[in-house]
């Protein structure tokens, strides 16, 4: 250990992390307590829980409701094809050179989210996007006809994949690289099929990082605004833009049911998190 | 048979992701009919609205950095040195911004520091600059404090402090010329990855009514048709740039250290 403080009596060694505590509590814990109390606050100040019973009203529900489905889907598809493209770098034998740049473009697209990335959907699938032009040009074929529509929660969870699988891609190739050699020679030693061992070894190690990595992509999409901002503008009813559009004009008509709507996503994108971190706990043991 | 399935898996999604971007090139080149032009780029380089809110995107950007740079690696250093024992509870605290959507924190900062508060930030334009300033160093928190305590791992902190200590340097020389160029490269891949959060944030901007580039992003896309894809493109450059630089200082470390 270093000399230790010259005050052996008042333990100053806890300024030097007095700035960070600062800040954190002034600009992360305090306004998400204020929203929390807030939540509990009737209009004479009192404790109430009439704002929470204020969200079951059938706009609210309903955003709620499509903010989970996009979510879900969105993380569920990200999974999907995350696995499915890392598995096929790391393990189906793939030349090594794709590797590293698979890993950079992963990094590049999952930070590439936001109003510019709804431009890009807009520029491609939109009504006069490349691919549907080119659909309706050289095969006829309409995608509004099929029912097809960007501005819709089918478009809104196939733009949320640009930046859901590559964010899948990163967190899930370290957990394949921990898949040992060993447990498949063993396996197949005595006797497991392939099929065998991914059924019985390989997936119960993987599972608890595809489930921890499928609550974080949860979340990531649940408190995302400007994508769906972008895309669709403030009438797509999403549990996010809902409360944007709250924050801006009361469109809810209670200042108190803002913040029980936002208490309400605190706890949902919360308990995704904490499922991760339990989760990914889980999943360290195995693959150290 | 494995190989073919990998081949396929591997296309499909390249296939993804290429061909969105492929469409807003195309498009943001297919102003003029008939023929590709730079028309687009040319209207929004043009406009005025691009150059404000873009030039005060960077600063507020740079600014970010530097507040985050001073807030987390003396707060990192001291954890590593004097306080290990804290460390759970502030790696905690530093994923908490991703948790907690940012809506709900710029709702929460609405709310707490309007102009009958106790620190009535939002009353003025200064004030809210700060107040989105530390917003964004809020939503950067997590990756820059990952970066920095990853870097501060590999290197041996309490010897490098009583070394300068015993040389008769202060706290301030030690961190500023012993302990920050030896995590140089990982306040680097922090800053490169604050800058291009802070350039494509549209949520804690457009809600504190601040010209940020991503709100104007967001009213270019409500009102034209080709600048938007234009903009996406250089949006898209500046995301790619950043994390290009990260891989090359990440890179430049590896020839720059020596072996154990």
């Amino acid at each position: 250990m270093a000399t230790s403080p010259r005050n052996g009596r008042i333990p100053l060694h806890w300024l030097g992390v007095l700035p960070f505590f600062v800040f954190v509590f002034l600009f992360l814990i305090l306004p998400s307590l204020y929203i929390v109390f807030g939540a509990f606050r009737g209009p004479d100040g009192g404790f109430t829980f009439d704002n929470i019973l204020g969200l079951n009203t059938r706009t609210i529900r309903n955003a709620y409701w499509v903010s989970i489905r996009v979510s879900f889907w969105s993380a569920l598809f990200g999974c999907a094809i995350g696995f499915a493209m890392a598995a096929a770098v790391v393990l189906g034998g793939l030349p090594k050179p794709i590797r590293s740049p698979m890993l950079t473009f992963s990094g590049v697209a999952s930070n590439f989210a936001g109003v510019p990335l709804a431009f890009a959907f807009i520029a491609t699938i939109g009504p006069v996007g490349l691919i549907t032009v080119w659909l309706r040009t050289e095969f006829g074929i309409n995608l509004r006809a099929y029912g097809f529509n960007l501005f819709s929660t089918t478009g809104l969870i196939l733009t949320y994949l640009f930046f859901q699988i590559p964010l899948m891609i990163l967190i899930i190739t370290p957990a394949l690289d921990g898949l040992k050699r060993e447990w498949r020679e063993a396996a197949s030693v005595l006797g497991a099929t392939g099929f065998q061992y991914w059924r019985m070894v390989a997936l119960p190690i993987l599972f608890p990082s595809i489930l921890g990595t499928f609550a974080l992509l949860f979340a990531n999409s649940f408190g995302a605004v400007a994508t769906a901002f972008a895309l669709a503008g403030p009438q797509l009813n999403i549990a996010p833009i809902l409360l944007f559009s709250q924050i801006r004009g009361d469109v809810l008509g209670s200042p108190g049911l803002g913040y029980a709507l936002a208490f309400g996503m605190i706890v949902i994108t919360g308990a995704a998190n904490a499922l991760y971190i339990w989760l990914r706990a889980r999943s360290e043991r195995w693959l150290k | 048979m494995i190989r073919f399935f990998a081949w396929g898996a591997l296309l499909f999604g390249s296939l993804f992701f290429i061909l969105p971007l492929l469409g807003m090139t195309e498009f943001s080149l297919s102003m003029r009919r008939g023929v590709y032009s730079f028309d687009a780029y040319r209207s929004v380089l043009a406009d005025p609205q691009f150059r404000a809110t873009f030039g005060y995107s960077v600063v507020m950007a740079v600014f970010t950095i530097a507040f985050g740079v001073l807030l987390v690696v003396p707060t990192a250093y001291w954890v590593r040195l004097r306080l290990p024992g804290l460390r759970p509870w502030i790696e905690f605290l530093t994923l908490l911004p991703l948790v907690i959507p940012a809506i709900v924190i710029v709702f929460g900062y609405i709310r707490l520091y309007n102009t009958s508060s106790f620190l009535p930030l939002t009353g003025t334009a200064m004030g809210t600059n700060f107040l989105l300033m530390f917003g964004y160093a809020t939503l950067a928190l997590p990756y820059m404090y990952r970066a920095v305590d990853t870097g501060l791992r590999s290197v041996d902190v309490v010897t490098l402090t009583e070394s300068a200590q015993s040389l008769g340097a202060g706290w301030i020389t030690i961190l500023a010329r012993v302990i920050l160029p030896n995590v140089l490269v990982a306040v680097l891949s922090g800053a490169f990855l604050t800058f291009a959060i802070v350039m494509g944030e549209f949520t804690m901007a457009a809600l504190l009514n601040r010209p940020a580039f991503g709100p104007y992003l967001q009213i270019v896309g409500a009102n034209k048709a080709y600048e938007p894809s234009a903009l996406a493109v250089i949006a898209f450059i500046i995301t790619w740039g950043c994390m290009g630089l990260i891989q090359l200082v990440t890179r430049f470390q590896g020839h720059n250290r020596v072996a154990r």
